[in-house]
């Protein structure tokens, strides 16, 4: 069954909720472990270094933001590590899964509407079209 | 050495050609543009980009960042062009590396790390307001078509990147816009009206100006502003970069390469410059890593220069305009709003402070300056609230102190005891949460216990830490039972 769990997540609502939709379901398969996936955006990085005094200060928000994450997988007694990669999110998070050749990706979707996901661009719409495993989108 | 040799330059061959190609097509506008306003030939900004970038290369202490003309350096070096000439700036860029290169030996490069953030989110905003704003004498009230040109550029480089990503979406803008401004005849003005192209390599000369102490004073002051702003810029910009790719570097080396490359440019008629935040970017998301990418963005622009002079003379002032909009709104930092309203109030305060007297001098390095000092007034002001709370047990008075005991909090320090007590009273004073630092903390320590002793009381001072133990036996006099206040 699906061993290898990857839950891409930002700390935003929507990958929290999906954080609870991966513990329900990492929860009723022994051995399995979560993998959270946090993607530093390269866009978003120019703001992070300037609202920091340092680069321990911009690790320490980022693991703060995948806490509620944590907590919810913790609740549920799963397995679960987190991994900080740096790029651009939609590609990166595909590139990972495909090259760790993971089991099950589970990903939050924002729930754009057409205009936004012109302007923003989707990364679980990237992320389904592009990852060879199963993924599961929580709305 | 081999091993790092092989590291920095070779571990990334194709990723950083096809970056350092990438950042040289999107260096090109931006040159010109810096040129433009700092007042000088669009070739100072070109050949100094090429200089920067090639000698930055090798004696940077961050590979994979690019470094060339930029638009801080560019606004600060305004009234010395004006008022004297290329060849002071030439001078003032040799003097800023001459600074930068000593800052770096010295090591003063770290103390960047003292630079509030508030005061660093205050520069960048300053920049990009700046950046704009010496854009508006060339498109407002020109004509109706130089208003649509800027917006059509605007679109093309906001919309363009969704659908394709291999070419700089503001180098297609210039290419499909100079194509149709020549063809159709329009009457645009072009960066040929403010400035010459020569098709020629940068060659080696000595500016032309007297040798004596009067230019030194001319030019000395903006070096100095030169160099501080150009390492915060590269300071700033390896911290990026950084982080982007999760490696370290090293900003000593960082600092002399800089100096190093700006006494080089200066002599071969480039101005100044220092590290690109936009560009490293670039450069990072193309795939960039290593030194070669830098290199490869300096000596493909000046092929591109000598291949395609002619054309960039042509090139519509309104595209110039529409590209220098887009690169000021990316250098603004679009999260200070939350941040005015989430921040500390004396952080928000520092970041306004700093953006206005930038705005109102032209000049970032005063507002750097003055927003430092006025954060490290804050920071005292912070730190000198010292509380001292009283408890009364059976047998004595004790006085507890917590917080900083130094000249800005001996005032409340003093002021917080009670000295109409009763005499032949016990009284502690606990220091366990407090740190007395200098000799006025010293000096108000012993100003309360021979107050107390006057009313003939007996107190006992209790819970110093080693230092604060350190300074108190050697300056304090309390413990001469006889002591008395000197007379001030």
């Amino acid at each position: 069954m699906y061993q290898r769990i990857l839950l891409a997540a930002d700390g935003s609502k929507n990958s929290i909720r999906a954080a609870q939709e991966a513990a329900k379901i990492a929860s009723l398969i022994p051995d399995s472990t979560i993998e959270i996936l946090f993607v530093a955006d390269l866009s978003k990085i120019k703001s992070e270094v300037l609202h920091s005094q340092n680069h321990e200060e911009i690790e320490l928000k980022r693991h703060q933001k995948l806490l509620p994450i944590a907590e919810q997988l913790s609740a549920k007694n799963v397995n679960h590590e987190t991994k900080i990669i740096t790029g651009d999110p939609g590609p990166a998070i595909v590139e990972y899964a495909n090259n760790e050749k993971v089991d099950l990706v589970i990903i939050g979707s924002r729930g754009l509407n057409a205009l936004q996901e012109f302007v923003l661009g989707s990364v679980s719409h990237k992320v389904v079209k592009r990852v060879q495993c199963p993924v599961i989108v929580v709305k | 050495m081999v091993e790092r040799i092989k590291r920095e330059w070779f571990s990334n061959i194709r990723g950083d050609i096809l970056a350092g190609i990438v950042v040289a097509l999107a260096l090109i506008p931006e040159a010109i543009a810096f040129s433009i306003i700092a007042g000088v030939d669009p070739m100072v900004g070109l050949y100094a980009s090429f200089c920067i970038a090639v000698i930055i290369a090798f004696v940077g202490g961050r590979p994979g960042m690019i470094s060339a003309a930029t638009g801080a350096m560019a606004l600060l070096m305004v009234p010395l062009v004006k008022d004297y000439g290329l060849q002071y700036l030439l001078a003032a860029t040799i003097l800023t590396g001459i600074i930068q290169l000593i800052f770096g030996l010295f090591k003063i490069a770290k103390l960047m790390k003292f630079i509030p953030r508030a005061v660093m989110i205050g520069f960048v905003n300053a920049l990009a307001i700046l950046i704009f704003m010496a854009q508006v004498p060339h498109f407002v009230g020109i004509s109706t078509l130089t208003y649509v040109f800027v917006a059509i550029t605007l679109i093309i480089v906001y919309v363009l990147p969704r659908f394709f990503k291999a070419i700089p979406a503001p180098l297609i803008a210039i290419i499909i816009l100079t194509s149709v401004a020549i063809w159709g005849h329009l009457d645009l003005g072009t960066v040929g009206d403010l400035g010459r192209i020569t098709q020629t390599l940068p060659s080696f000369f000595i500016p032309d100006i007297p040798f004596n102490f009067e230019t030194l004073q001319i030019i000395f002051p903006y070096s100095v502003a030169l160099a501080i702003v150009g390492l915060l810029e590269s300071l700033l910009t390896s911290s990026i970069v950084d982080d982007m790719t999760g490696t370290e570097s090293n900003k000593n080396r960082e600092s002399r390469g800089q100096g190093i490359a700006n006494i080089i440019t200066g002599f071969f008629g480039g101005m100044a410059g220092c590290a690109m935040i936009g560009q490293s970017v670039i450069n990072v998301k193309s795939g960039g890593r290593g030194r070669l990418s830098t290199l490869v963005a300096g000596l493909f622009l000046i092929f591109l220069i000598l291949v395609l002079g002619g054309l960039v003379v042509q090139i519509p002032m309104p595209v110039l305009v529409g590209i220098m909009i887009m690169v000021s709104i990316g250098t603004f930092d679009w999260t200070s709003f939350s941040y005015l309203r989430k921040a500390p109030k004396t952080d928000a305060l520092v970041m306004l402070t700093t953006v206005i007297i930038v705005v109102a001098t032209h000049d970032l390095s005063k507002g750097v300056i003055a927003g430092v000092i006025l954060s490290a007034i804050f920071f005292v002001a912070k730190i000198s609230k010292l509380e001292v709370r009283r408890r009364q047990t059976s047998k004595e008075i004790i006085f507890d102190v917590t917080g900083q005991l130094f000249f800005a909090s001996v005032e409340g320090f003093i002021k917080a005891f009670d000295f109409n007590i009763a005499e032949d009273v016990n009284i502690v004073i606990d220091f366990s949460h407090a740190h007395i630092w200098d000799d006025s903390g010293v000096g108000a320590v012993d100003k309360v216990v021979i107050k107390y002793r006057e009313n003939n009381n007996h107190v006992t001072i209790k819970g110093l830490n080693a230092s604060s133990k350190k300074i108190i036996d050697k300056l304090a006099v309390y413990q001469d039972a006889n002591a008395q206040l000197k007379a001030h």
